[in-house]
């Protein structure tokens, strides 16, 4: 699992961060179309001048916010910051953002780039490219242009302008999430972050003299990187990882794929749609584990069998060796279960995409006595860190990748909303239940909850009913006008109280339609309640819809919630 | 979604059912009982049927056995869903047509099995249980015994190429690699991969390869070139395609593969290239024929069933004309006077066969012909009401088309193509100008059988209908 397919949060921190902050919109890139402003519409600002925009907002937000000019807010108790974060990636900045809007004088420490690996090296560069794969796909597929009385000539793309919007996406991305920070105070510290003691923080860049800082709180948000199994040679050429693969300085012909999970699968979208051959290597029985099993079966029926991939699954890749002397990459598979050499692969590249590994290291945790797991910082359910003897370390967080919770960009700057939260007097548990994922293959799977086998396990041990209600795209007008009725929505759900348990979705836009459910599970929306919601017709949303409808829950039977609604 | 089971009635006893099972996975189970054979060999009227692997869809060649619903002994009735099906498409609910119990599963589940193999039986007492499950029982036992016909003898040779492509050959003298198109490329088109020299990077085998060996000409069909196929062009084309000789590649072209019929018109052209054919032409007056045409016109008369008509009534004149070459040493005279008509249907060509032209009367015929058209267009046709012709018609006079030549379909001795009537300025033998209506007609004819001067006979007889109609309609 890792934190590179996710859909983030670049326009939501950018809404949050405009509703203190109206300069955003003269520095940064963003158009004013992609906004929503303190429950302003949009055409109540585009046409007006900044100056007076920024008039205009500060008045909305007066009530609301109450450090919509002042900015950072006033340290108490001799400490320099109230809260210090290691790491601007989305996790640092989504707890930034949040902090000053607490009104704590907050300052960020980062050694690289702004943004992390979701902006400049995951998500957001990703999104780029499975953009135009979309596209490509769709273009190449004559049968369905025909069908919608549509003739296209051949379709072809240039590399180094798939690889450039890539890269200008990223940077789009960064400046935005820059001036954000910078908008509202946040100091932005250069340089590697340390922790040296209780409460105390050093930075600084190689060769320089380290500065040190107090502060009340501290998060570590510091990610991670590609995870590369031992035996791989990258050589960021033929043996690449997804960093190297989201320049996209080549599209081989034909290339390996370690790993079918999110990364894996996103990637062989792009690399079949620009023409290359895939191959998976999967050390599991199926491929896309961590799906739910009835979703990654139609999955595979649609975004590997009619494709060109094939795959080897229950195999390690044991040795790659990168292209040289005139050799092809060589990839060696021994059996995941036992060990023994299976087959060799000789193609033109191979990526590795087996997961992240968290990037802990020159943290200074000796220096309070904390040992990583695997690389992992121990924390608890509120992310406060536990060091080696069990206990809580006081004022010391972590979030995001760093713990492995759960490696999502969304999901790290959640996991710093709910920090900030503790900080500031108000005691909050983040759901991680009802956070949703998705990987954005065409067309798209997304997800939230517990998968079928979760689900009936934890019925099992906890003794209550599980049933499952599905619909399918091909009911949809919608998706059907769309000619793209490939798709199902399934719902997991408590049939005695009418608790959402997990939703799983595979088809045109899938990504976008989870919301529904994640949020109905964050707020505890029952399915009785839920069903009643209108939507609007002819949309996708009415998947979710009839989903939610054809659902068979025993009303009134011990439900709190299945109160009448009037309508 | 539901699919119903093929069932075959009543089996004798000594049926196995080794086939249906997958060589894999029983074929250690080689244990088949002797005596209890012998005992078998009687005439046992034992009600137990075959539950057959279905064909989930057009493109499904076998199934894999995601769960069954019913177990060993389970009271079936007609209608309930026995067993899920995984096809290449979907999972289906598979339900009986009959009232039983299910004696036996003969493949399991996570099983696979080609389409019409057997996959469990279903006894119609409980007494044929027992009879039922020692026929699972020995359904590894030998294979070939097998006397079911036609589905029984196909999985093997199904089976066989794909395991090659998945199974990576063991350290042999040349590792075959394929890409992972190539592979289903080969498995799709079964290709054998050992004999596929690979043209790719490092020796591999890419799809280019494959589709080569499998003779299909790829990236020659532009993207432009698709629409508004007259029958002329679905005829010619698959000759050249077929040839094995491959074409310069040229970027962005798109390749579609054929239909089932347009594969059947490929194969029809090329065996076609075997026969000496020479053609012969004649001008016929048809302003005596439009005439009558307008006539019988509101009577439900087609100009198809005029000129079906009168080939007939000239055949039956020049039998040898509606004979037949089949074997290069033989004349084959048929009875009948069958006359076939090519027609262009959506992507593809067929030729519905008018029966006893030369009998039926002008007003059925063109009833029949109707009928056979409204059927092609429904894909209903049987085989016998497109393949029995003695002799084809083919008209493009409708499109303006003054001449053509058409090819003889196999099994024909000849067809006969007929242009566009035109108002044609003819001086007669006195030194008259007229204007006459004139339509050129074609007739191209196997030579080891019909020489010029019988077709040349025959056209006149042809040519004197056409322009004295009056017997048409008698």
């Amino acid at each position: 699992m890792a934190s590179l397919s996710i859909s983030l949060s670049s326009n939501l921190s950018a809404t949050r961060s405009s509703n203190s902050i109206s300069d955003l919109y003269l520095s940064s890139s963003i158009s004013p179309q992609s906004l929503r402003f303190c429950g302003l519409r949009r055409a109540a600002f585009t046409p007006l001048k900044s100056s007076s925009s920024k008039q205009l907002v500060s008045k909305q937000c007066r009530g609301k916010l109450s450090v919509c000019a002042s900015a950072n807010g006033t340290v108490s108790g001799g400490f320099d910051y109230d809260l210090v974060i290691i790491g601007a990636g989305v996790g640092g900045h989504g707890a930034a953002l949040h902090a000053v809007e607490k009104g704590l004088k907050t300052a960020i420490i980062e050694g690289d780039v702004v943004g992390g690996t979701c902006v400049n090296r995951g998500c957001v560069p990703s999104k780029a490219l499975l953009a135009v794969s979309g596209r490509m796909r769709e273009l190449q597929n004559e049968h369905h242009m025909k069908a919608f009385g549509l003739q296209v000539a051949a379709a072809g793309y240039d590399r180094q302008a798939v690889a450039d919007h890539a890269n200008n996406l990223a940077s789009k991305i960064r400046n935005n999430l820059t001036n954000s920070m910078k908008n509202l105070g946040v100091d932005i510290l250069t340089g590697v972050g340390s922790v040296v003691g209780p409460q105390k923080v050093k930075y600084g860049k190689a060769g320089l003299p380290d500065t040190t800082i107090t502060a009340k709180n501290i998060i570590i948000a510091t990610g991670s990187v590609p995870f590369v199994p031992k035996g791989v040679e990258v050589d960021g050429k033929t043996v690449i990882t997804s960093d190297h693969a989201l320049k996209l300085e080549t599209v081989p012909e034909w290339i390996v794929i370690v790993g079918s999970g999110y990364i894996g699968l996103e990637f062989s979208d792009v690399y079949t749609a620009l023409g290359s051959e895939v191959t998976f290597v999967e050390a599991l029985d199926q491929l896309m584990p961590g799906f739910d099993p009835e979703i990654g079966k139609l999955a595979q029926r649609v975004l590997i069998n009619p494709r060109k991939i094939d795959y080897h699954t229950g195999v390690f890749a044991s040795k790659i060796t990168p292209a040289k002397d005139g050799k092809p990459v060589l990839i060696e598979l021994i059996d995941a279960k036992t060990k023994e050499p299976k087959d060799t692969l000789e193609v033109d590249a191979a990526l590795i995409a087996t997961g992240r590994a968290p990037f802990t290291k020159g943290l200074g945790l000796e220096n309070i006595n904390v040992e990583t797991q695997r690389g992992f910082i121990p924390v608890d359910e509120r992310m406060q860190v536990i060091d080696a003897n069990g206990t809580l370390v006081p004022h010391l967080y972590c979030i995001g990748d760093a713990n492995g919770k759960l490696m999502l960009a969304h999901a790290a700057s959640a996991q710093g909303i709910s920090v900030v939260e503790q900080v500031t007097g108000h005691d909050h548990v983040l759901n991680h239940l009802s956070i949703p994922a998705a990987c954005f293959t065409h067309p798209e799977i997304s997800m939230v909850g517990l998968t079928e086998p979760q689900a009936r396990e934890k019925a099992e041990k906890e003794g209550f009913e599980v049933s499952i209600a599905k619909t399918s795209f091909k009911a949809n007008t919608k998706a059907l006008a769309e000619n793209e009725g490939e798709g199902i929505a399934k719902l997991i759900y408590r049939p005695d109280n009418g608790e959402i348990l997990g939703v799983h979705i595979f088809g045109l836009h899938a990504a976008d339609l989870i919301h529904e459910a994640s949020n109905a599970m964050a707020l505890g929306t029952r399915i009785q309640d839920i069903k009643f919601a209108v939507h609007a017709h002819p949309t996708l949303s009415e998947v979710l819809d009839e989903l939610f409808k054809s659902a068979k829950v025993k009303a009134g039977v011990s439900s709190p919630v299945g109160e009448p609604v009037s309508v | 979604m539901s699919a119903s089971l093929l069932l075959q009635a009543t089996i004798t006893p000594s049926i196995s059912f080794s086939s249906s099972v997958s060589n894999s996975v029983k074929l250690s189970r080689v244990g088949f009982n002797p005596t209890r054979n012998a005992r078998r060999v009687g005439p046992i009227q034992a009600k137990i049927r075959e539950i057959f692997m279905p064909a989930l869809s057009s493109t499904m060649t076998e199934g894999k056995i995601v769960s069954w619903i019913k177990s060993e002994g389970d009271l079936l009735s007609k209608g309930e869903s026995v067993v899920v099906v995984e096809s290449d498409k979907a999972d289906m609910d598979v339900e009986t047509f009959y009232d039983g119990i299910l004696a036996a599963i003969v493949v399991g589940e996570g099983e696979t099995a080609p389409v019409g193999a057997p996959i469990g039986l279903l006894a119609e007492s409980e007494a044929e249980i027992e009879e039922a499950k020692a026929k699972a029982k020995n359904s590894g036992g030998p294979a070939k015994i097998s006397e079911v016909p036609a589905t029984k003898s196909e999985p093997a040779p199904v089976s066989a190429p794909v395991a090659e492509v998945s199974a990576p050959p063991a350290d042999g003298p040349r590792k075959i690699v394929l890409t992972p198109f190539a592979k289903k490329l080969a498995k799709q088109h079964k290709v054998d991969v050992n004999s596929v020299v690979g043209s790719g990077p490092f020796g591999r085998i890419t799809p280019g390869d494959i589709e080569a060996a499998a003779g299909i000409v790829s990236k020659s069909v532009s993207v432009a070139a698709a629409p508004v196929a007259s029958p002329v062009a679905a005829a010619a084309e698959p000759v050249k395609a077929a040839g094995k000789s491959s074409f310069a590649e040229i970027p962005g072209s798109t390749v579609v593969p054929f239909t089932t019929m347009q594969a059947a018109v490929s194969k029809n052209m090329v065996e076609s290239l075997n026969v000496p054919t020479f053609r012969v032409g004649y001008p016929v007056s048809t302003d005596a024929l439009d005439a009558l045409y307008e006539k019988v016109k509101p009577k439900g008369v087609t100009m198809t069933a005029l000129l079906a008509k009168a080939a007939a009534m000239a055949l039956a004149q020049h039998p040898v004309v509606n004979s037949s070459c089949k074997d290069g040493k033989t004349f084959t005279y048929n009875s009948s006077i069958n006359i076939a008509v090519a027609v262009a249907i959506n992507g593809g060509l067929i030729t519905p066969v008018l029966p006893d032209a030369d009998k039926l009367d002008l007003y059925l015929l063109s009833q029949k012909w109707k009928e056979l058209v409204e059927k092609a267009r429904a894909k209903t046709l049987q085989p016998h009401e497109y393949n029995s012709g003695t002799f084809t018609l083919s008209n493009l006079g409708m499109f303006g088309v003054d001449r053509f030549d058409a090819i003889l379909p196999p099994g024909q001795g000849a067809i006969m193509a007929v242009g566009a009537s035109k108002p044609t300025v003819v001086a007669d033998k006195d030194g008259f100008f007229s204007v006459k209506n004139k339509m050129l007609v074609n007739v191209t004819a196997d030579h080891r059988v019909i020489y010029g001067a019988d077709l040349a006979a025959f056209l006149q007889t042809f040519a004197k209908i056409i322009e004295n109609p009056d017997s048409l309609t008698l």
